[in-house]
């Protein structure tokens, strides 16, 4: 082909300018988004693997979360990327595998100590190959500020009336922003807020379930008056919030300027640093509803299948499924809980409240994730767009449900009926 | 001028646009040697002794290889400005002293890298540099900008060349020169402004460059100073002092190094250049 | 000189460059212009598929929406570029240039100043000045009695797309200004002296005399701030994320061709599809280009020197 000998004449020309780098043995690159995380796996969890295995040396490398699946991509293509690939859950993740960036990992000794619903984010379709190591599940719900809460005498609310009752009385006293969260990089919107309460709305993996078999459309009531939930919201957002990015809310709350936080689990730790009184309720449903949590498998952690160095990354890998690493990544990062069935003490009080939830509610795990954003368009980025919007103001619920459906039912048959 | 009135409008109206262009820089300068507080309160308060705080500072030099990065970005870009300079000259010698049968065809094709982001072929090139065996390497990314330089630098000294009087050229092939003599000892020093002004318009954005270091040269230290400062953004993003820091880190160097070429610049493009 | 050694002697001025350029530039360009012929098949292989990729992307609504409404938002940033930047590149080149100005040199360098400075950098301080959460935009207006006209401008449909533009105005409004400028001193000071004396003053001079001999510049202006403007890229995605929102509002050509190119958060990224949007970005680049060349440029000529 042209092409082909196009390029290996001009490889032929510049080898000689090249100067070759090198792969070292005994050293492994760690390729993840958590840039947050990356003083914790420097300081804590690296050491803590090296103190067993002084032979291997672990960088760990991160991107940040918007760049990561693009630049990883990249690289894997280019055959550049790191020998320790950390995976986002399901069909991205699953897609790498097809295309033979991840190595399968059945037979890793450690994987015994995971579930099947641990590992079903991935895990192919088949159920015959697991090709990331579980590393943790993210829970969503509501940060408080203590101190606020105290000084204008609230209570956590049980239900959605409660909720916004709650909202009301710090807009009225207007000290502080009553509810934290940013539109401007819309991500927030369909995390931190659809996903957040829809769960309550959609009954948990009883609606994810039914929106992939087809038996429920977007355009169904549990989805619509999530959207409505949602867009009630939008009076007790702070000032600007359509300019407001994630760190614009993350320091919002953190400064103590505002009261309430609609979070990830995940945003424990940063607001630890900022030594912020806090406190967790979850997503409150409509009084007389049952309680449904999201409790998103969300990080996993496999191996680059063209790595020259397969052997030392899964030893790394085996010593991520084990107790001891559990253990240090529960309590390095509260927030983020391991999904091994080894014993875990978390330390942290408001990470323990997070995960008192799986006691009380059904666990379910985000609607969008698993199968439905194998298509164009996508799913997720409709997500994203649409929640962003219905917190804006300018699309009303309806016609969120409706978009969402429209975008579905152009590729995906169950959809089409 | 001769009427003051007509003057101090001229003066007002630059020296606004002025403020206007300089108040966003001066802004993240200031606010970057104050203490927390200070920045959210009161923003527009230089610095001084009551909220002076360089604690960013600290953490940006204290918690990353920020100097190794500096050091990477300026092997990266002096190495991209000599390659450019030296091959652009060549190059451009090359096509306008010598005619040949395929001269404007040839210099056509060197020209459209000057209206084609190389960014479009981004996976073509990470798998050019993996089969090189040259990732991670600064050198990788030399060559890339060198690449991506070599159309405008080609463009911009072909013109200067021209302009060179033929009798200069004549006489030193009559002293017996070989041609490469005449190149190196009197086109060259010739068109000295002409390089100074190709190596700020090569400078610019290869200094500030986020894309390719992120796909070719992203680790193991080899992070260039606008990569090292986003990674570090990535991280410490709601540590405000840090933030400013790490800003006006990526800001200064820059400065500095414009006000010293400024001049070159300036001389550079008003003796002909692009015109 | 023998025809071998003049052939060995361009060979060795041209080879090192054509090399370089050729291997790191025009092949990945050649390259992706193929893969846009091309499908991706899962198992890594790819499927010649014709023009099937441009006809997808611009017939099946689903990518044809997209791709409009990114070339729409990108002429309007063009044209933002083109009625804001270059005007007052024109004017701020035009009264550097006056004669007997002082702190000439230090207005020019302090304004070109912001053009140094990398997108990430500039991107990000806007951003915090811009910010309800820190408040400087708002405590400035106020301070000239606008307060009430501060708004979440990077997030608002209405306004996002026309906000991240001016930024970029404020950014690049350097290279108009010094090209223009270094056009107008080229002028010769007989033109100038001989229209004053025909009793012009410095405004009806520079109108009439100095404006039509910057003619081809302001062309060159143009066409330059035309492919920048369509290759445009790191701002918006530095202040808007890959989803350039809301509603996609702020989506440019660059922002489309790096969502669909790479993927996003669940979005795959399509080798096949991305190449085929950047085979049209190379496709609308040329075609300005030409349009400046063979209409623009050509029939300028003739007004010139």
């Amino acid at each position: 082909m042209l092409k082909t000998a196009l390029k290996s004449m001009l490889l032929a020309a510049v080898a000689s300018v090249a100067l070759a780098g090198s792969a070292s043995a005994g050293k492994i690159t760690i390729e993840s988004w958590r840039n947050d995380d990356a003083t914790i796996w420097k300081e804590k969890i690296i050491p803590a693997f090296q103190a067993k295995h002084p032979d291997i040396t672990v960088e760990f490398n991160p991107t940040a979360p918007a760049e990561y699946n693009a630049a990883l991509n990249a690289r894997l293509e280019g055959g550049t990327a790191g020998d320790i690939i950390t995976c986002r859950p399901f069909d991205a993740s699953l897609d790498l595998f097809n295309k033979g960036h991840l190595a399968s990992l059945n037979d890793l000794p450690s994987m015994a100590s995971f579930s099947d619903v641990a590992k079903s984010a991935w895990t192919t379709d088949d159920g015959k190959t697991t090709f990331c190591v579980p590393m943790a599940s993210v829970i969503h719900g509501f940060i408080y500020n203590k101190d606020i809460f105290k000084e204008l005498g609230l209570e956590p609310p049980k239900t959605e009336e409660e909720f916004l009752a709650l909202l009301e009385k710090i807009k009225a006293n207007g000290t502080y922003t009553p509810l934290v969260l940013g539109t401007n990089d819309q991500w927030e919107a369909a995390t931190m807020g659809f996903q957040n309460i829809g769960p309550n709305y959609w009954k948990g993996e009883e609606g994810r379930k039914a929106l992939i078999d087809g038996s429920q459309k977007f355009t169904d009531a549990p989805y619509i008056d999530t959207f409505k939930a949602l867009a009630k919201w939008a009076p007790y957002l702070g000032d600007g919030y359509k300019a407001q990015k994630y760190p614009d809310s993350q320091n919002l709350f953190g400064l103590g300027r505002g009261a309430v936080y609609a979070a990830g689990s995940w945003d424990i730790s940063t607001f630890r640093g900022q030594n912020v009184n806090m406190g967790a309720f979850k997503a409150p449903p409509p009084a007389g509803s049952e309680c449904y949590i999201s409790d998103h498998t969300d990080i996993g952690i496999g191996m680059n299948a063209k790595t020259a160095n397969a052997a030392d990354a899964k030893v790394f890998l085996d010593w991520v499924g084990s107790e001891e690493f559990a253990n240090i990544f529960a309590n390095a990062l509260p927030g983020f809980f391991p999904l091994s069935s080894a014993k875990v003490t978390i330390s942290d009080d408001v990470a323990q409240s997070f995960v008192s939830w799986r006691g009380e509610c059904k666990s379910t795990i985000r609607n969008s994730y698993q199968i439905l954003s194998r298509g164009t368009p996508n799913l997720e980025n409709e997500l994203w767009n649409v929640s962003a919007q219905v917190l804006n103001g300018t699309m009303t619920p309806e016609a969120a449900g409706a978009q969402l459906e429209d975008g579905l039912k152009k590729w995906y048959a169950p959809h089409q009926k | 001028m001769r009427k003051p009135a007509s003057a101090i409008a001229v003066h007002a109206i630059l020296g606004l646009y002025t403020v206007l262009a300089l108040f966003p820089i001066v802004l993240v300068v200031m606010n970057s040697f104050k203490a927390k507080r200070a920045i959210f309160n009161t923003p527009l308060q230089p610095p001084m002794p009551w909220n002076f705080d360089p604690i960013g500072y600290a953490k940006v030099f204290g918690d990353s290889a920020i100097t190794s990065y500096y050091l990477n970005s300026l092997v990266v870009t002096t190495g991209t400005i000599f390659m450019t300079l030296l091959f652009g000259a060549m190059a451009a010698w090359a096509l306008t002293e010598y005619k040949f049968r395929w001269n404007t065809l040839l210099a056509l094709y060197l020209s459209i890298g000057i209206m084609v982001p190389i960014r479009l072929g981004s996976v073509a090139i990470i798998q050019l540099v993996s089969d090189l065996n040259m990732i991670n390497t600064l050198s990788a990314l030399v060559l890339v900008y060198t690449a991506q330089s070599l159309p405008l630098s080609i463009f911009i000294l072909s013109e200067f060349i021209a302009q060179i009087p033929k009798d200069l050229r004549e006489a030193g092939r009559c002293d017996g020169l070989t041609e490469f003599h005449i190149f190196f000892y009197i086109v060259l020093p010739l068109i000295r402004p002409a390089m100074a002004t190709v190596a700020v318009f090569t400078m610019i954005p290869v200094w500030n460059d986020l894309w390719f270091p992120l796909l070719l040269a992203p680790t193991n230290g080899k992070q260039t100073i606008t990569l090292g400062v986003q990674q570090f953004l990535g991280q410490y993003i709601t540590d405000w002092n840090a933030v400013l820091a790490a800003l006006s880190t990526a800001i200064i160097p820059v400065l500095i190094l414009y006000v010293i070429f400024s001049r070159q610049l300036i001389r550079g493009l008003t003796s002909g250049a692009v015109k | 000189m023998s025809r071998t050694a003049y052939l060995l002697l361009l060979a060795v001025f041209l080879a090192p460059a054509v090399i370089i350029y050729s291997t790191f530039s025009i092949y990945p360009l050649l390259a992706t212009i193929f893969n846009s012929f091309y499908d991706r098949q899962d198992d890594g292989t790819s499927l010649f598929v014709g023009l099937s990729n441009f006809t997808t992307l611009l017939s099946d609504p689903t990518w044809s929406a997209p791709f409009w409404n990114a070339f729409r938002n990108n002429c309007l940033f063009f044209l933002i570029h083109m009625c804001v930047q270059n005007p007052i590149g024109l004017v701020l080149a035009a009264l550097l240039s006056l004669p007997r100005l002082n702190l000439r040199a230090t207005y020019r360098t302090l304004i070109f100043m912001p053009t140094m400075l990398s997108v990430v950098v500039i991107g990000f301080s806007w951003q915090l000045i811009l910010s309800p959460l820190w408040g400087v935009a708002k405590m400035f207006l106020s301070f000239f009695g606008l307060g009430f006209l501060f708004g979440p401008w990077l997030g608002e449909e209405s306004t996002a797309l026309l906000t991240i533009s001016l930024i970029s105005v404020w950014q690049f409004v350097g290279i108009p200004m010094i090209l223009i400028y270094t056009a107008l001193l080229a002028i010769p000071d007989e033109l100038i002296d001989a229209a004053t004396v025909d009793g012009l003053n410095q405004f009806q001079a520079f109108i009439w005399v100095k404006l039509p001999l910057i003619l081809p510049t302001l062309g060159l202006v143009s066409v330059l701030t035309f492919v920048n403007n369509f290759n445009a890229f790191d701002l918006i995605y530095a202040m808007k994320g890959a989803l350039a929102g809301p509603n996609f509002s702020a989506d440019i050509m660059g922002t489309l061709f790096y969502r669909v190119f790479f993927g996003n958060q669940l979005q795959l990224g399509d080798t096949s599809m991305g190449s085929a949007i950047a085979t049209m970005m190379f496709l609308i680049i040329l075609t300005g280009v030409m349009i400046y060349l063979f209409v623009i440029q050509r029939r300028m000529h003739r007004y010139s020197f």
